[in-house]
């Protein structure tokens, strides 16, 4: 018994420097994995809207409720921001933690203003008595864009937990990698936004 | 070798930056302007074009942005990323597809 336990002390030191020089990429391959789930909980949500999208209930359909100029202008300021965010990631490649923090933080206040319009649109649909509970048609409208909407708001508190981490430590091993994965989760986002604009928006309008 | 990898995927080049971003410019105006001003006369043809620049914006994203290709984590990004399209792809067709036929062929009530 006391033989393999010392046989076991070998092995094990060498595990951990190999699972050392893997750890960057099994996270990121994690998250990816991740995001690829998260793209399944979309699919289901755009499925239930492609089903329930006629159903009016006797209401007003997507042709009389969206604005799609201010939709534009949501789409313009989430497409920005994830332009925003790959500076941020050059920027950090090069080692330049100011400007890295700069770009990060421009691409939250897009991503406030994107969240900002898409509250001020919900809002407007409820005041025209447009809400969740008119209809089929938009009980699945609004759960679909809210739970975008939510994941939005949860990559903004992310991206502001890791500014103050990054004040307070710099650009460490560990800040990089968060950054990376909050990078592909803001990607992804945006991804989604565009199923959003033209499933849900554009093709509203037209038919 | 592995650290150059990791890097490589994470943060991307600028010319890959550059290009996903012009890209995604052009892929998201163009379906909006066709829409508002109505320039196709039948819907049929303004759907079959926003479907397509929407599907071509998302590879865009997804090369460019995500930098998804046969090289990185040893292809396991490219390969879970095409499996998860496929059933994206059933789980929406599929749904809307059974749904419309319900529809059409149950019998009044």
């Amino acid at each position: 018994m006391s033989t393999t336990v010392t046989t076991q002390a070998g092995p094990r030191v060498w595990h951990a420097r190999e699972e050392h020089d893997h750890s960057g990429g099994a996270t990121m391959i994690g998250f990816w994995i991740y995001l690829m789930s998260d793209a399944l909980i979309f699919a289901s949500l755009f499925a239930v809207y492609g089903v329930l999208s006629r159903n009016y209930a006797g209401g007003l359909g997507p042709k009389q409720l969206f604005d799609l100029s201010l939709v534009a202008v949501n789409t313009g300021l989430l497409l920005a921001s994830s332009i925003t965010f790959g500076v941020g990631m050059l920027a950090m490649a090069a080692g330049r933690t100011g400007r890295t923090m700069v770009w990060l933080a421009i691409t939250g206040l897009l991503g406030a203003a994107f969240l900002g319009v898409e509250l001020h649109e919900f809002a407007t649909l409820v005041g025209e008595g447009a809400g969740p509970g008119r209809s089929a048609f938009l009980s699945s409208f609004f759960t679909l864009v809210a739970t975008h909407g939510t994941h939005v708001a949860f990559g903004l508190v992310w991206l502001i937990v890791l500014l103050m981490q990054i004040g307070k430590r710099g650009l460490t091993e560990d800040n990089r990698r968060r950054v990376m994965c909050l990078s592909m989760f803001w990607h992804f986002l945006d991804i989604v936004w565009i199923g959003v604009f033209t499933f849900v928006y554009l093709l509203g309008v037209i038919r | 070798m592995t650290a150059h990898v990791v890097t490589a995927h994470g943060h991307g080049s600028k010319r890959s930056l550059v290009i996903g971003s012009a890209l995604s410019i052009l892929l998201t105006a163009i379906p909006f302007w066709l829409v508002m001003t109505g320039v196709l006369s039948s819907p049929g043809a303004t759907i079959t074009t926003i479907f397509a620049f929407a599907l071509v914006q998302i590879v865009v994203h997804v090369v460019c942005f995500l930098h998804v290709d046969a090289k990185s984590e040893g292809g396991w990004t490219l390969l879970s990323f095409l499996f998860t399209a496929i059933i994206v792809v059933i789980t929406i067709v599929g749904s809307v597809w059974v749904m419309y036929h319900m529809d059409a062929n149950m019998m009044p009530t």
